[in-house]
C-alpha cells in the first residue's frame, strides 16, 4: 500500500530522517512510534506530499508518490485547527471541496456524520462556539469524509474524554474494516497494543525497529521469564548468573516471596535455570514475561540511544 | 473548480460578508464626495454678513473711491474718532491720515471682532488703486483716464495639451495635481490595507494551525496565491463599487447640485464654445467643475487606478504573504514590515514632490521600479503622460510580481511549518534555496 525506501531529509544543522523505510501492508492499522523530534512528522509530511524528500523514494498503490494521490490520503494533524469565524458545516465543505468532493455529494456525506456523531445540531453554528472535543470531532469527519485509501492520524485521541476517545477508536478500526489503511503516530502506547498490527520505531531520524506487533513482542519476549519463590533472592541470581544475560530485578512481594525477572542467555536452557532454582528456593510459580508496548518503546529507545 | 478557486472563493466570501466591509465601503466614499462637494457647495451659495465700516477720510482723497462690495459696506463720517471707537456696534473703523498719497503706512483699521483677510485685502487694494491713481494724476497726463482704460488687462490664461490627439480639451495643472494626490492617497491606502490583510490572515492561520490541515489538501504555493487573489478580488470590488458611486455623483448629482447658470456655462466651456470674456463664473472654477461632471474622465482614472492598484497589490501582497509566514504574530513582523512599508512610504512622498514635475527623470524612472511604480504612476497620470509608458510601467509591474511570488511561495513553503523563534534575514534567504 504504501512504501518507504531509504528517505531521507536534512534541514541546515539538523538531520530529519536518515535512510529511512518502511512498508505499510494494505488493510493494516500501523503505527509510526517514537519520541518527540524523532522525525515522525516530517515523514508523514513526505507521504502527504507537503514536503519533499532529499533522497529516496515513497510509493503508494504501486506508484510513485504523485501530487494526485493527497485525494486518496487523509491527514489529521496532531497540530489541527479551524478557520474559527466560519460555519462548522459551511467550513466542512470547504475543506471536502479540496479534497475533490462535489458540495452536493460533500453535504450529503457530512450530514451523515454529523448525524452519527451526534452533532447536527452543530451545523450553522461558528467554529469559536465549540469545545475543544467538538471540533476534534469535526476534524476527525473532516479528514476521512473523502474516504481515503490511506488515512494519517497524528495523535488522535489527544484532548477527548475516555468515551470520546473510545467513540473514535470503534470508528477507526471500522474504516479499517471498510479497507482502508490506517498510519497512526502516537506516544500513547496502550493505544497502540490495543489497534496497531504493525508499527515503525523511529528514534534519533533513523527506523530502529519495524514489524508486525505479534512479532516484536515475541523478540522482547524470548527468554525473558518471572520467577516467584520463597527464599534467598540474591543468592539465586548470584547462583543463575552464568546462564543469564541483561537486566535482572528483584521484588519483595506483600506475601512476603520473592519475585524475580531474568533473561536466560540464548546458549543455555531454561530448564537448567529451573533445576538450579528447585535447589535453591521453593519456586511457586514460572511464567513468561510479556513486555508492554511501553517496555520495548523504552528499552529499544535506549539501547539505540548508547 | 479548481483548488485554487476554491480557496479565492473562501477568502472572497468570507470577507465582502463582513459587516465592516459593507460599511467602509458605502459610507468612505460618501465621506469623501462630502469633504469634494463642501467646498464648491459654500463658494456657490455661501452669503457671508455685510461688514460695515465707519471711514474717518483724513486726505479727503481715498475715500470717495472706496467701492461698496457683497462683504463691506463704507460709510463715511465726520464724527470725532474718539466717540466712533467708543461705540462697540460698529462693525469697523478706518482711519485714513491725511498724506496718505505720499506715505501709505498711514492707514489704521480698528475692528470690534475679528476681522477677516477679504476685509483687509479688499481695502488694501482700493486704497493701494486709489493713491497709484492720486499719484499718476500727479504726473499731470493728458487723458489719463482714457489711458488707463486702455492699458488695463484682464488675463486669462487656458493651457491645452499640444501632444495629445484629444488635445483641444483644456488642461489645469492644479486640478491634476489635487486629482493624482487623492489618486495616489487612494492607491497608498489599498496597498497597505489589503497588503496588510494578507499578512495578518496568514498569521492567523499560522497561529491556529488551520495550514495543517490545508497543506495536505493543497500545495502552499497555491494557497498562497488563492489567498492573494481573493483578497485582491475584494480591493477590486471595492474600487469597483467606489467608481460606480463617484461617476453617479459627479455625472448627476454634481449638475443638480450646481445652480442652472453655472452649468449651463460649464457646458459651454466643455463645448470649447464659451467666450470667456462674457463669462459670469470664474473660468477656473467651470474648469474644475467641468473635469469633476465628466463621467468618462472619471472613470478612465479608475480604471488606471485599477490596472496599477491590482499590479501593486499583487506585487506587495506576496511580499507581506512571506513575511505573514516567517513570523508567529504581528509584533515579530514589525521589523520585516519595515522592508515592505520604506519603498511604498518613498512612493508616496516622493510622489507629491513628483507631480510639481510630473516628467522628470526621477519620475520616469520611478516609475519603472515596480516598488514604487503604482504611486508614482497615478500621481502623474492626470497630466497625461505617453501610453508607452504607461505600457511599460504595467509590464514590468506584473512581471515583477510573477518573480516575487516564486520567492515568496519558497519563502511561504518553509515559514509556514517553523514556530517559535524569529527568523532572521539571513535564515529565510536560506529557506528560498530549499529544495
Amino acid at each position: 500500500m504504501l512504501k518507504v525506501e531509504n528517505v531521507s531529509k536534512s534541514y541546515i544543522g539538523h538531520v530529519a530522517l536518515d535512510n529511512v523505510s518502511l512498508n505499510v501492508p494494505e488493510g493494516s492499522v500501523y503505527g509510526l512510534l517514537g519520541p518527540n523530534g524523532a522525525g515522525k512528522t516530517t515523514l508523514i509530511r513526505i507521504v502527504n506530499h507537503i514536503t519533499a524528500p532529499d533522497s529516496g523514494v515513497v510509493y503508494f498503490n504501486g506508484h510513485q508518490l504523485n501530487a494526485n494521490d493527497v485525494y486518496d490520503i487523509g491527514y489529521l494533524p496532531e497540530e489541527r485547527g479551524l478557520y474559527k469565524k466560519m460555519k462548522v458545516g459551511e467550513q466542512a465543505v470547504f475543506f471536502a471541496r479540496l479534497k475533490g468532493l462535489s458540495r452536493y455529494e460533500a453535504t450529503i456525506r457530512l450530514k451523515e456524520w454529523f448525524d452519527r456523531f451526534g452533532i447536527l445540531d452543530w451545523w450553522d453554528r461558528k467554529v469559536e462556539e465549540l469545545s475543544k472535543g467538538m471540533a476534534q470531532k469535526v476534524q476527525f469527519i473532516i479528514t476521512v469524509l473523502h474516504r481515503p485509501r490511506l488515512l494519517i492520524f497524528d495523535e488522535p485521541f489527544s484532548g477527548f474524554d475516555p468515551i470520546n476517545a473510545k467513540l473514535l477508536k470503534d470508528e477507526i478500526l471500522r474504516l479499517r474494516d471498510m479497507g482502508s489503511t490506517i498510519i497512526f503516530s502516537t506516544h500513547n502506547m496502550s493505544s497502540v497494543e490495543e489497534i496497531c498490527d504493525h508499527i515503525t520505531l523511529i528514534n534519533k531520524s533513523k527506523n530502529i525497529l519495524s514489524g508486525s506487533v505479534d512479532e516484536i513482542r515475541n523478540n522482547y519476549v524470548r527468554n525473558k521469564y518471572v520467577l516467584t519463590f520463597d527464599g534467598d533472592g540474591n543468592q539465586l541470581l548470584d547462583d543463575l548468573s552464568p546462564l543469564l544475560i541483561g537486566q535482572r530485578t528483584l521484588t519483595e512481594m506483600d506475601n512476603g516471596r520473592v519475585s524475580a525477572m531474568i533473561k536466560v542467555a540464548p546458549n543455555s536452557s531454561l530448564r537448567d535455570v529451573i533445576s538450579i532454582a528447585n535447589e535453591r528456593v521453593v519456586l511457586r510459580s514460572i511464567n513468561e514475561a510479556i513486555p508492554s508496548m511501553n517496555d520495548i518503546f523504552i528499552e529499544a529507545v535506549q539501547s539505540s540511544n548508547s | 473548480m479548481s483548488k485554487i478557486g476554491i480557496v479565492i472563493n473562501r477568502e472572497y466570501k468570507e470577507r465582502v460578508t463582513k459587516k465592516s466591509f459593507i460599511i467602509s465601503t458605502i459610507l468612505l466614499p460618501l465621506l469623501m464626495i462630502v469633504l469634494m462637494a463642501a467646498p464648491a457647495l459654500l463658494m456657490t451659495y455661501s452669503t457671508s454678513e455685510s461688514k460695515t465700516i465707519m471711514v474717518v477720510d483724513n486726505s479727503n482723497v481715498i475715500a470717495g473711491n472706496l467701492q461698496n462690495t457683497d462683504e463691506v459696506t463704507y460709510v463715511i463720517t465726520n464724527e470725532p474718532v474718539d466717540s466712533l471707537l467708543a461705540d462697540k456696534s460698529i462693525d469697523a473703523v478706518l482711519i485714513i491720515d491725511q498724506d496718505i498719497v505720499n506715505k501709505p503706512s498711514g492707514l489704521s483699521l480698528y475692528t470690534n471682532e475679528a476681522s477677516s483677510m477679504n476685509i483687509e485685502s479688499n481695502i488694501r487694494s482700493q486704497v493701494e488703486a486709489t493713491i497709484e491713481q492720486e499719484r499718476l494724476k500727479q504726473y499731470d497726463i493728458e487723458n489719463l483716464d482714457k489711458i488707463l482704460e486702455e492699458v488695463k488687462a484682464n488675463v486669462s490664461m487656458q493651457t491645452y495639451r499640444n501632444d495629445k490627439e484629444d488635445g483641444n480639451k483644456a488642461s489645469s495643472s492644479e486640478l491634476s495635481y489635487i486629482i493624482g494626490l487623492l489618486m495616489d492617497m487612494l492607491l497608498y491606502f489599498f496597498l497597505m490595507l489589503y497588503g496588510q490583510m494578507v499578512m495578518t490572515s496568514i498569521i492567523e492561520e499560522k497561529n491556529n494551525r488551520v495550514l495543517e490541515i490545508m497543506v495536505s489538501s493543497i500545495k502552499p504555493a497555491q494557497l498562497m496565491l488563492g489567498k492573494i487573489v481573493g483578497i485582491g478580488l475584494v480591493a477590486v470590488t471595492q474600487v469597483l463599487i467606489w467608481a460606480v458611486l463617484i461617476s453617479i455623483c459627479s455625472g448627476v448629482l454634481l449638475p443638480a447640485l450646481m445652480p442652472a447658470d453655472v452649468m449651463n456655462e460649464v457646458t459651454a466651456y466643455s463645448a470649447g464654445t464659451i467666450d470667456i470674456t462674457t463669462a459670469t463664473n470664474d473660468i477656473d472654477m467651470l474648469h474644475i467643475i467641468s473635469v469633476l461632471s465628466n463621467v468618462g474622465y472619471i472613470l478612465t482614472l479608475f480604471a488606471y487606478l485599477l490596472l496599477f492598484l491590482v499590479g501593486g497589490f499583487l506585487f506587495y501582497a506576496a511580499l507581506y504573504a512571506a513575511i505573514g509566514s516567517a513570523v508567529d504574530n504581528i509584533q515579530d513582523a514589525g521589523q520585516f514590515q519595515g522592508i515592505v512599508l520604506t519603498p511604498v512610504i518613498i512612493g508616496f512622498v516622493l510622489s507629491t514632490s513628483i507631480v510639481a514635475d510630473p516628467n522628470s527623470t526621477l519620475a520616469t524612472v520611478m516609475s519603472m521600479i515596480p516598488f514604487t511604480s503604482p504611486m508614482i504612476m497615478m500621481s502623474r497620470i492626470p497630466f497625461g503622460i505617453a501610453s508607452w509608458e504607461i505600457v511599460v510601467s504595467l509590464v514590468i509591474l506584473y512581471a515583477s510580481f510573477f518573480g516575487m511570488v516564486w520567492v515568496s511561495a519558497k519563502i511561504y513553503r518553509v515559514g509556514i511549518f517553523m514556530y517559535g523563534k524569529k527568523p532572521t534575514i539571513k535564515e529565510i534567504i536560506r529557506w528560498v534555496k530549499y529544495k
